[in-house]
């Protein structure tokens, strides 16, 4: 099935080329010298970054209290994540780990310790689902060693502020670094291989640094979807099915991707067989194939050297790809405002897959092209174009600025702040969205009036604090209170303090 | 407690209605005293007049605002700022038979109160007695929500109700029927009077729909469950859950098992529709869900991903209430890609449902974890009478439905 699911997919995918490139022609060899410097690039991502410029590049740190828990060989790592206090940093030794890691606190520091070559491993033997889970901001996740997991190597559930870096991530499941949700995160220095979608994976995320990785033998190197303000910048990207990708996802909740720069990466040879889950967008993919944008906006592709992929260099494509998935009313399929800057295309396109081979050969055409552009975006932008083979880039226009040089990074100058809680009272909303379900101002609920407490308590919002956490049964009237102790006790002492002030 | 019993005297009041009587018979309006409440549900505080939503999720952001991510994650935008009469007032519409055509199906005979606001039927049943095509949804949280139906075709609850009140298989109303017979009854004037002080000035000012729709609405948008033991572990406390449903909790977020990939935290859906191939009852026709409303032929056989809170609560499950438990219906999900689906429909079934592989265990571990999501803290009072003098009949409709045949032999 996903074999057919391709040959459909990829001939969907240049049917629109095929009509563009008939009618396109391709652009004479201009020779010219600028006489001005071309306008600076802008976009709202830089704008937001800008005050970085003049700082350190990338400076986000995980906040470390001091507090260091060691795990050695034959330990839990979850045992230490589950002692650690928010700053702590866990060190772990090298050894064999079998295990899912879960981290529902901010700022853990999860470190390997590497000795002369050996790693700490975590061997999901085929059995486990996920490495490492962590929903908490502020995580670091490093100098590991992940293999033979189930599901993904390191997986985020709207962790702000994350670090996930230095780690091999081998054969191992959907995906091998899996950010989703999150803002302002760094993913560095990985390598990571024999995916069966995408090595690292950017879903559903703003403010995100893709760089300095290797990732091969997966069916997609790296892939920014329904993200915005990203960068994927000097990364070795080989013997893949596809290379770099930036998608839409119909059917997402966040329907927008945009402003993803890709920069200064080697994108070589992604000639992988698609060995891909059925059903899967990325069974799509036909094998050969460079960079991959659908739907994505403002997609800047500066600095590439991208070669030797055997059906297409870079392609910009609609929905029509994913021609197996329902689609989505609210999402915009077109790559709307591609940027293409100078980037080092050689030798792509010539083994094509076979349904790319039988498009082209209804073209006369054996070669697959540098660049293509499946819908003929009539926004788009390109320097020097006659450089390149390509079909359905008859209406773009030369780009108005030829670097990108001035965003550094897409991670904020300064982490994501918890919520502004300025403007919050906490005992507020502890009081209305868990007390309120027993006591109500004046009228009996299940428990007293909140203006009988009043009465009782007066100045002694500590007193009403210490009773919630073990309460006793006082009134015969009335049910026992069940102990309040899951709030903390911050919150706590906050609610009785919002409770003796309480007016109706 | 004794349906029949019930049943017969239902039966009267709707033989009155229909003739016309039951409005000058005062001897059946016995609540003749209520005063709208005026303070706010608990979960809300009155804030310049009108109640608004107040919860310790209020403490954080979302990506994007859009309300889906993990732990702490702020919740979806929701709707709320009525005030505590118009409130109170959908609370007595809401459980009042008299809305139906022949005042025996209320909005409570289909949202239970008792039943996570749902009837424990795999397909509800409004005055014909006959089992209506899907399943009654829940009603927790849907202050959250921006479609409403299975099949995502209403934008608003004030647009939903409407299918329910006028179809003629469930309440079967008509808005010329509904206004003069809520006109007819002096204590709902009264107590709209309460709700809508400024509309009532002028002598002889009428209900309006708009006004019934805009108080059940507002009753609805009371229904918050955020208060579960999920809740008090995503807050913080690692204590609040056991081990084998913290184990769970990771099933269900993993990439193998995927469930919160669509059940997204914190509201546990991403409000997508999603064609996910679940079979209909035997004997069924095919249901093809958001492809005709929404106009789009591969969302076939989609449906809106529904928030599992309370799930627990609402057995039976899926659209038309195939799968009797939880077990069941997340075993459906290991079942293989479009197993279920009928010869000769190609269905664009979404990609997140896959060959997982789940192990028994590991099902089981999932009901443990939705479990957890269960809260019923905020759960509202219902009106021991009702200003149409009607007998609540929700109870007893929501009991016959626990065998199959009731529904049909007892609404003849």
């Amino acid at each position: 099935m996903s074999k057919i699911t391709i040959i459909i997919g990829a001939a969907v995918l240049l049917a629109g080329g095929y009509y563009l490139g008939k009618s396109g022609q391709q652009p004479a060899t201009v020779i010219k010298l600028d006489s001005e410097p071309k306008a600076a690039f802008t976009s709202s991502g830089a704008e937001e970054v800008a005050s970085a410029s003049a700082s350190v590049v990338r400076s986000l740190v995980t906040p470390s209290s001091g507090e260091l828990i060691v795990v050695r060989d034959g330990e839990s790592i979850q045992d230490a994540v589950a002692a650690a206090s928010p700053g702590a940093v866990i060190k772990v030794m090298p050894g064999t780990y079998k295990e899912t890691v879960y981290i529902d606190k901010d700022n853990i520091t999860l470190s390997g310790v590497i000795e002369q070559g050996r790693y700490p491993v975590l061997e999901g033997e085929g059995l486990r689902n996920d490495a490492v889970l962590y929903s908490g901001n502020g995580v670091t996740v490093e100098n590991l060693y992940i293999t033979h997991y189930k599901g993904n190597g390191v997986m985020g559930q709207a962790g702000n502020n994350f670090i996930i870096r230095n780690n091999y991530i081998v054969d191992t499941g959907v995906y091998g670094i899996f950010p989703q949700l999150g803002k302002n995160g760094i993913v560095s220095h990985n390598i990571v291989s024999g995916i069966e979608d995408a090595a690292i994976y950017v879903g559903m995320s703003d403010n995100v640094d893709v760089v300095f990785n290797q990732v091969f033998d997966s069916v997609a190197g790296i892939e920014i979807e329904n993200s915005r303000h990203s960068l994927v910048e000097s990364n070795f990207v080989y013997n893949n099915t596809g290379g770099i990708l930036a998608f839409i996802t119909p059917g997402l909740p966040i329907k927008s991707c945009g402003d993803v720069l890709i920069r200064n990466n080697f994108v070589v040879d992604n000639n992988h067989e698609n060995f891909a889950i059925p059903g899967s967008l990325v069974s799509n993919i036909p094998a050969g194939t460079g960079v991959l944008v659908m739907a994505c906006d403002d997609v800047v592709i500066e600095g590439n050297i991208i070669t030797g992929n055997n059906s297409v260099g870079i392609t910009f494509t609609d929905f029509s790809l994913a021609g197996n998935a329902a689609n989505d009313p609210d999402s915009e399929p077109n790559p709307n405002r591609p940027k293409i800057l100078n980037n080092i295309m050689q030798d792509n396109g010539k083994d094509p897959a076979p349904a790319v081979r039988a498009v082209l050969a209804a073209m006369l055409e054996t070669t697959g092209p540098d660049i293509v552009d499946t819908v003929g975006m009539d926004d788009g932008c390109i320097l020097n174009p006659e450089r390149f083979r390509t079909i359905g880039l008859g209406k773009y226009t030369e780009c108005e600025f030829s670097t990108t040089a001035n965003v550094a990074s897409y991670t904020l100058p300064e982490p994501v702040p918890a919520r502004s809680m300025e403007d919050v009272d906490k005992g507020k909303l502890a009081y209305y969205g868990v007390c309120a379900g027993c006591h109500a101002y004046s009228s009996r609920m299940i428990g007293p009036p909140t203006q009988i407490i009043q009465a009782l308590y007066m100045d002694n919002p500590e007193g009403i604090a210490e009773y919630a956490a073990n309460p006793v049964k006082k009134r015969e009237d009335y049910p026992s209170m069940p102990p309040q102790s899951h709030l903390d006790d911050e919150t706590r002492l906050a609610a009785a303090k919002f409770m003796l002030k309480v007016t109706k | 407690m004794n349906p029949l019993y019930r049943h017969s005297g239902n039966t009267l009041h709707a033989l009155l209605l229909v003739l016309g009587l039951a409005l000058s018979m005062p001897s059946l309006s016995r609540a003749t005293d209520i005063v709208l409440n005026e303070n706010c549900p608990p979960g809300f505080e009155l804030d310049a007049g009108q109640c608004r939503l107040r919860t310790l999720y209020q403490m954080y952001a979302s990506l994007e605002d859009a309300g889906v991510g993990g732990l702490k994650t702020g919740l979806p935008p929701h709707r709320d700022g009525f005030t505590p009469q118009q409130i109170d007032l959908g609370r007595y519409l809401f459980f009042d038979p008299v809305l139906s055509v022949d005042g025996t199906v209320s909005c409570a005979s289909c949202h239970d109160p008792d039943r996570g606001f749902a009837d424990g039927r795999g397909r509800s049943v409004g005055v014909g007695g006959e089992p209506v095509r899907r399943s009654a949804p829940s009603l927790w949280n849907v202050a959250f929500l921006q479609r409403f139906f299975w099949d995502a075709r209403a934008g608003s609850l004030e647009e939903q109700m409407q299918g329910p009140l006028y179809d003629e298989h469930e309440m079967a109303t008509s808005p010329e029927q509904l206004v003069r017979t809520l006109n007819g009854i002096p204590l709902y004037r009264e107590l709209f009077r309460q709700a809508w002080p400024q509309d009532f000035q002028a002598d002889g000012a009428q209900i309006q729909l708009n006004q019934v729709y805009a108080a059940i609405a507002a009753f609805q948008l009371s229904l918050i469950s955020l208060n579960s033991r999920y809740d008090q572990y995503a807050h913080g406390y690692a204590d609040a859950l056991t081990e084998p449903e913290k184990e769970g909790m990771n099933i269900f977020r993993s990439f193998v098992a995927r469930c919160a990939e669509c059940h997204t935290p914190p509201l546990f859906t991403n409000q997508q529709v999603a064609v996910i191939g679940t079979p209909d009852p035997e004997g069924m026709p095919f249901d093809p869900g958001a492809a005709v409303p929404l106009n789009e032929p591969t969302l076939r056989g989609g449906f809106k991903v529904p928030s599992l809170r309370n799930i627990a609560l609402t057995a039976p499950y899926m659209h038309s209430g195939r799968f009797a438990t939880l077990r069941e219906a997340a075993a459906f999900y290991t079942g293989g890609r479009g197993h279920a689906v009928p010869p000769g429909e190609d269905l664009k079934i979404h990609w997140h449902i896959w060959e997982p592989k789940l192990s028994d265990e590991e099902l089981d571990r999932l009901v443990d974890f939705l479990q957890t999501l269960t809260d019923e803290s905020f759960k509202p009072v219902e009106p021991p009478e009702l200003p149409s003098g009607i007998q609540p009949v929700h109870n007893a409709i929501a009991r016959e439905g626990t065998t199959p045949d009731n529904g049909v032999s007892n609404h003849e």
